[in-house]
Order: structure tokens, then C-alpha cells, then sequence
């Protein structure tokens, strides 16, 4: 019987893909293990090779279609002779995938969701960065941090990147892609498995005088290296006497991504936010990703820019200029409201975007504060929105004790307390390890109906 | 060879193995025997330097004891030639980086005894302004980057120093400095594998006093020849007696042109000796006083300097006595204004936390 073959996913999170290109063509035998096509997604190529024998009967999406879906019948295998129709018409019975993927990514598979998130971004005031009718580019915020770290190495000798996977691999997020073609070896290092040694490393580079930006594959691994980014960056300018400093920016994606379990989900903005001496930046749109990392990199002082995996394929406006810079420390008011505000970040604008869209419909207008620098942290930005609804909502994915919610919580009941009208909720992910089983996962971190139900609970509203 | 070769005890026999047998080490060999003869200016300028450490140090133990320094303090004494004889050998622009036992480093490398003196104490003209202490002091013009406090991460950054020479196509060298204890590190190794990959400038001094703190080499180390651990990365390596600085300089002029002309890293073992204590709070039970007292007697680096000076009649006594009175003014200088200057302004509290 004639089987089909199906999309397959590449990585975890991936839900569409490019077919970039076929390798066998209709009427080809095919034995199991021949490479039958090139399936391209936001962060890699790969090959799908062929698992039954048969003939290639029929291919049903053709080179070069983009967006295609995960298990959408790519092609038809048949047995020698036999009519391809019955398969055809039995795509609803969504038969098991029968191709396996070949050449595994880097260590973490990707995502590649490509879903367009700027929705309700049209109350947002204009950033100030960005002056009045300024030419707009769409751009993932993959691509904008690339672009910054593509200009400022144009700019600047001294800065260099190094990590795992960073220069031929092309980053195992994509994050580099193209930086070695354009600067070569000697700034774009690809380094052994030992993020110990080369934050190490890049922090002793930085003490003489070059501007290293530090590729962690993700923040998870940078507790490998948690000592030089604490007690070797972010302390021997006071330890020195403000003689000796350490201009180096460590980024990569830090938080969640989507079933990889406990190890590889965890967000750092709480741990590295809490160590003065260090800045601490996590951008959502890709405007700000771009402004963001052209000033960390520019800055005299250890920035962690933490990224975020899932919003590396989302897109967003990012304005053509010739310098565009967004400062360290200034957060951004995502939409006006008057009635709650949401303070987040990073991922955590997800959530607070899609609740202030629900809540607006019920009459509840929701201001969304989204912070960008964690530390310094724009503590007056957060007190002024208060002053005004009365009520807080603070959204993050990391842990609630010690979390960077506790911590706006305090400042606003040090600062603001006669100003509340309610106790400030705090959501957060769960006070759990992360599990791997898709459904639990879901309930470890914080949903939008959670944040729904918060402001509704500030607001006294059931 | 000398006492730095102590024979393994077991653990807790300390007193019992008063007696530390001594090998005979074929290598490594004294300075003389290995040909390196010091001309009477170098003899006299390595005595010096080396008398500079060891009368400092024995006043930071003094004002230690009387309350002037707090905190962690580790003395330098008996170590003096290796980082002496590495010093003699590096040009301007070479940089140095080691662990907390800093303060030789720093006088070796020309900082102003007082400025050291003064951040022991904590006060506003130390180095680092009073808030770095014994461990954390640097210096940019003297190209000094500290002064680290966690065993072993000098060593990535030391091997970051090197990679900035070799980034700007310059020919200086990191001289990266550490212990035995440190050479334990899983970091080492990180460190060891990059630079070798790369080829970077930098010489490893491993300055094997015998001692981890109180664990000594024995009992922590599988491999106790520390010029080997960079074998599987295919990083050549010596064993050096630290306590001749004829021996150390001609190690460190090899090692040095062995990196200055892009070979890659070096490793140099220098076998030496701390006759203090690891901190001041060190109770010394782990090893006995007649072992302590052997090494002085016998190969103490000051001492072995000194005889050959006179026997070569490179100095009379009484130079050698205005040198030494020269050094002892310097560094009670050096006490008195770091016992005398203020204490920093309650407002640096919040300065220097970024640029």
C-alpha cells in the first residue's frame, strides 16, 4: 500500500518549514536511508531521508514552498507498480510519519515558530529612540541581534564574538549567521565545550582592553561559568578601585523554550539581576533587541543579555537608522491604560499582550510597562504607572521566591504603598523544577487566563 | 635537589614524620649547573628585589598580628625567586596575573610598596583605594591584573590576557601565575586546551609550594610532576628549582621566547616553598617545624643569592648591610603611611561599582 510521507518536525517547537529542496524526483527508486529532500527552518537545513522502499510516486509540495506544516503530506511511496491514488486519498487517516530527520541540530533543537506577535501594538506610543517617521524594516529579533552585533564589529576592532557553535556552525540559534563570512576566524571563534574557560577567558580579554561578546548556547550552561561572570566581571572595577574594568557582553537565550526539561529551562534574570556590578537586559520586540545589544556592547560595563528562544523567529518593525541605540535602563510603555498595570518582559509580553487584548474587551484598560533592563532597573517608569492605576500585575516565567516580581513588589510597596488600591499579584512559573510532559510544562509556566484572573483580582472584578 | 621534595606521609602522621626524606632529583638543576651565570648586577639586583618581598612580607605579618590588616593575608615568604626570576626575564607591555598569595607579584612587577601596603590596611591610598585588600589589588600601567581570590580562575583569565596579545597581533606574554593547589581546577585544563588550540602567549608558572593550603601535594595530587599536565594538550613543560632565581630566570627566558615567537603556551613547574603559613589563621599542623626550618637553612633563596655575592666578592658585607638597611627603610615607610593614611570616604562605598 502506498504510504505517505509527512513534514517532519525538526525540533521541539517547530510547526512550519521551508521545503527547500528535492533530491529525488518522481519515478526514483528508494531504499531506506537515501536522502529524499532538504527541509529548511529559520535555524538550519536539514535532510529527510527515506525509511521505506518504494518508488517516489508522487511529490505533493514542490521545491521551494515555504510554510509548510508539521505532518503535511510531502510526497507519496509506492511499491513498484502499484497505483499511488489509494495513498492520496487517504491523507485523512494522517498515517505515522514514515521519514526520519538526519543531521540533528546543536545540542537544543530549535524552534522556528514564525507567528507574527505584534498584535495590539498599535496603542503603543512611538519609542522615544525612534524619531517621527522613520522608514520601518520587518525583521526577526534572530536577525536584528544579528544586525547589531554586525555593526558594531564594524565599528569597533575590539569587538569580537566567541562561543560554541557561533562561526561555522552559523549559531546553533542562527543567532551568528553570516558573521564569520563577514569578519572571519579571528573575530568570530568558535570555541571547545567549556563555557567555564572561555568566559574565563573572554573576561581576561576584556581586562586588556577588548570588547568580547560571550555566546552562552543557552543561560543555562552559564552556571558552568557563573564564577567569572560574577566574581570576575562584575566585581574587579570596584575590587580595582575603578582602574580595571570588564566591557563584555554576555548573551544567548536564557528561560524556557518548549519540552526540554529541567535543565534547560530556566530563567536568570532573578540570579544575575541580583549582583551589582553587572547590567541585566531582556528585550521582547526586535527593535529593542537591536538597540539594546548595540549599547551593551558599547558599554564600559559586564551586560548578561538574555535572550529568548521562542521570540528568535517573531517579527517586529525595527527602525532603519543609521545608529539606532536604545539606552540600558529606560523601560518602554508597551500601551497606555488606566485602570492596571502589567509590568514584564521578554517573553513575559506574550502573555501580558494577549490578556490586555481580552481584558480590553470586558472594559479593562491595561497598561503594559515592559521593563528591557531588568538592572538597572527604570524603578521610577513602574512607580509612575502605579501612581496612576493603583493596581500592579507583574508577569515573568522564572521562579516567584526571590523572583524579579518580589522585587518590583517591594519597590512599589517602598515607594508607591499609599498608592495601591489592591495587593500587587505577582505570576510567575511554578515554584517547580520544569517538567518535560507537554501538558505539565504548560502548568509550570504562567498562562494568559492566569494573568486575566489577576488583573480582574486587583480590579476586585470576578 | 632540595627539601622541596618531601617524601609522601600519610595522613595524619604529621609529627611523626618529622624527618622528610629527601630525593635525589636528577632535575631539575640549580641555575649555576645549568650554565646561567648571573653577571654581579643582576646577583645584586635579584637580591635586592627578593629582600624587598621577604622584609615586606615579615611587616604585613607583624601588622597583621597587630590588628592593622584584617581579613585574609597570605605571605610570600620563601617563594621570592620564582616570580623575582620570572620578572627579570619579561619586557614592558608583558602582562602578570596570579592568585591572592599577591604581594611579591606586585613588588616584583614595580608597584609602589606603599600603595600595597596601604590596601593591606584598607586605607584611601592603597591600590586599589582600600576596597580590593591582599587579594585584590591591579595595576594598569604596571600591567598587573590582579590579584584573584577564587583558586584557579586567574588562569582562564590569564589565558583571556594572552588571547588580547594575540588578537592585536603584538608580542607581549601573559604570565600567568598559580599554585598546586590550583593546578587541581577543572578550569586549568579549559584554560590549557584553548591556548594550545590557539596558540596562545602565555606561560604557566605553577608555583608548586608543596602545600594546598594544609593538604599537601601527595595527598591531592595524582600526578605530582606538574610540568606533565599539559601533556595531553601537547603543552611542553619543566620542572624549575624556584628557589635558585639563576634557575627560575633561564626557565623564564626559554619559556618567554618559547611564546614571544608564537609557539603556543609553556608551562614552567617551579618547585618551592612557603615557610609561613597558607594564610595567617593557618594552625601548621600539618607539617613540622624541623621540615620548615630545613628548607630555610638549606635552600632558602635569599640566603643562597647572598653567599654567592660575598664568596664572588661582588659586595662587601657592609654594601650588603646598606642594602639591606636601604629595603627595611622602604618598607617601614611603606607601614607608616599605611598605618597613618585615613580610611576611605564613607562615599566610595558607592563609587567603582560601574563606569
Amino acid at each position: 500500500m502506498p504510504t505517505n510521507i509527512l513534514m517532519p518536525a525538526l525540533s521541539p517547537t517547530m510547526e512550519q518549514g521551508k521545503l527547500a529542496k528535492w533530491l529525488k524526483k518522481e519515478g526514483d527508486k528508494i531504499k531506506s536511508g537515501d536522502i529524499l529532500a532538504e527541509i529548511e527552518t529559520d535555524k538550519a537545513t536539514m535532510e529527510v531521508e527515506a525509511v521505506d522502499e518504494g518508488v517516489l510516486a508522487k511529490i505533493l509540495i514542490a521545491d521551494g514552498t515555504e510554510n509548510v506544516a508539521v505532518n503535511t503530506p510531502i510526497a507519496i511511496i509506492a511499491n513498484e507498480g502499484e497505483d499511488v491514488g489509494a495513498a492520496a486519498s487517504s491523507q485523512a487517516s494522517a498515517p505515522t510519519p514514515k521519514a526520519a530527520v538526519v543531521a540533528a541540530p546543536a545540542e537544543l533543537a530549535a524552534p522556528a515558530i514564525v507567528t507574527h506577535s505584534q498584535a495590539s501594538g498599535s496603542q503603543a506610543p512611538a519609542s522615544p529612540e525612534i524619531p517621527e517617521g522613520t522608514q520601518m524594516v520587518t525583521t526577526t529579533v534572530r536577525e536584528a541581534l544579528r544586525d547589531a552585533m554586525a555593526e558594531e564589529m564594524r565599528r569597533d576592532g575590539d569587538v569580537f564574538v566567541i562561543g560554541e557553535e557561533v562561526a561555522e556552525y552559523q549559531g546553533a540559534y542562527k543567532v551568528t549567521q553570516g558573521l564569520l563570512q563577514e569578519f572571519g576566524a579571528r573575530r568570530v571563534i568558535d570555541t571547545p565545550i567549556t563555557e567555564h574557560g572561555f568566559a574565563g577567558l573572554g573576561v581576561g580579554a576584556a581586562f586588556a582592553g577588548l570588547k568580547p561578546i560571550i555566546e552562552f548556547m543557552t543561560f543555562n550552561f552559564s552556571m558552568q561559568a557563573i564564577d567569572h561572570i560574577v566574581n570576575s566581571a562584575a566585581k574587579t572595577l570596584y575590587m580595582s578601585g575603578g582602574q580595571m574594568g570588564s566591557p563584555v557582553v554576555f548573551r544567548g537565550p536564557n528561560g524556557a523554550a518548549a519540552r526540554v526539561g529541567a535543565q534547560h529551562s530556566q530563567d536568570f534574570a532573578a540570579w544575575y539581576s541580583s549582583v551589582p556590578g553587572l547590567k541585566v537586559v531582556s528585550p521582547y520586540t526586535a527593535a529593542d533587541a537591536k538597540g539594546l545589544l548595540k549599547a551593551a556592547i558599547r558599554d564600559p560595563n559586564p551586560v548578561v543579555f538574555l535572550e529568548n528562544e521562542i521570540l528568535y523567529g517573531q517579527t517586529f518593525d525595527v527602525p532603519v537608522m543609521d545608529d539606532f541605540i536604545v539606552p540600558i535602563g529606560k523601560a518602554r510603555i508597551h500601551r497606555e491604560g488606566r485602570d492596571v498595570t502589567f509590568v514584564t518582559w521578554s517573553i513575559g509580553m506574550t502573555y501580558a499582550i494577549k490578556a490586555a487584548a481580552e481584558l480590553e474587551k470586558e472594559g479593562i484598560d491595561v497598561e503594559i510597562i515592559d521593563l528591557r533592563t531588568i538592572r538597572p532597573m527604570d524603578t521610577d517608569a513602574i512607580i509612575r504607572s502605579v501612581m496612576k492605576t493603583g493596581r500592579c500585575v507583574t508577569i515573568e516565567e522564572g521562579y516567584p521566591q526571590s523572583g524579579v516580581g518580589a522585587e518590583i513588589v517591594a519597590r512599589i510597596m517602598e515607594r508607591a504603598f499609599d498608592y495601591l488600591d489592591a495587593p500587587v499579584i505577582r505570576i510567575t512559573g511554578k515554584d517547580v523544577p520544569m517538567p518535560y510532559a507537554a501538558n505539565l510544562e504548560k502548568l509550570a509556566l504562567p498562562n494568559v487566563g492566569e494573568v486575566v484572573a489577576a488583573a480582574k483580582a486587583v480590579l476586585y472584578r470576578s | 635537589m632540595a627539601a622541596t621534595r618531601t617524601s609522601a606521609r600519610s595522613a595524619g602522621s604529621a609529627k611523626a614524620g618529622a624527618k622528610p626524606a629527601v630525593k635525589a632529583a636528577a632535575k631539575p638543576a640549580r641555575g649555576g649547573q645549568n650554565g646561567l651565570q648571573f653577571t654581579p648586577e643582576q646577583e645584586l639586583e635579584a637580591y635586592k628585589m627578593m629582600l624587598l618581598i621577604r622584609r615586606f612580607e615579615e611587616k604585613s605579618g607583624q601588622m597583621y598580628g597587630m590588628g592593622l590588616i584584617g581579613g585574609f593575608c597570605h605571605l610570600y615568604i620563601g617563594q621570592e625567586a620564582v616570580v623575582v626570576g620570572m620578572q627579570m626575564s619579561a619586557k614592558e607591555g608583558d602582562a602578570v596575573i596570579t592568585g591572592y598569595r599577591d604581594h611579591g607579584h606586585m613588588l616584583a612587577c614595580g608597584m609602589d610598596p606603599k600603595g600595597v601596603m596601604a590596601e593591606l590596611t584598607g586605607r584611601r591610598g592603597g591600590l586599589s583605594k582600600g576596597k580590593g585588600g591582599s587579594m585584590h589589588m591591579f595595576s594598569k600601567e604596571k600591567h598587573f591584573y590582579g590579584g584573584h581570590g577564587i583558586v584557579g580562575a586567574q588562569v582562564a583569565l590569564g589565558t583571556g590576557l594572552a588571547f588580547a596579545n594575540a588578537y592585536r597581533g603584538n608580542d607581549n606574554v601573559s604570565m600567568t601565575y598559580f599554585g598546586d593547589g590550583a593546578a587541581n581546577q577543572g578550569q586549568v585544563y579549559e584554560s590549557f586546551n584553548m591556548a594550545q588550540l590557539w596558540k596562545l602567549p602565555v606561560v604557566y608558572i605553577i608555583e608548586n609550594n608543596r602545600y594546598a593550603m594544609g593538604t599537601s601535594v601527595s595527598r591531592a595530587s595524582a600526578q605530582q610532576d606538574f610540568s606533565k599536565r599539559g601533556l595531553s594538550f601537547n603543552i611542553p613543560g619543566e620542572q624549575v628549582d624556584g628557589m635558585d632565581v639563576r634557575a627560575v630566570k633561564a626557565a623564564a627566558e626559554h619559556a618567554i621566547k618559547w611564546c614571544r615567537d608564537g609557539n603556543g603556551p609553556y608551562i614552567l613547574e617551579m618547585q618551592t616553598y612557603r615557610y609561613r603559613g597558607h594564610s595567617m589563621s593557618d594552625p601548621a599542623k600539618y607539617r613540622t617545624k624541623e621540615e620548615v626550618q630545613r628548607v630555610r637553612d638549606e635552600n632558602d633563596p635569599i640566603e643562597l643569592v647572598r653567599a654567592r655575592i660575598l664568596k664572588g666578592k661582588m659586595a662587601s658585607e657592609d654594601d650588603l648591610k646598606q642594602i639591606d638597611a636601604g629595603v627595611r627603610a622602604i618598607v617601614a615607610e611603606a607601614a607608616e603611611f599605611a598605618t597613618n593614611d585615613p580610611e576611605p570616604d564613607p562615599s566610595e562605598l558607592w563609587t567603582d561599582i560601574l563606569v
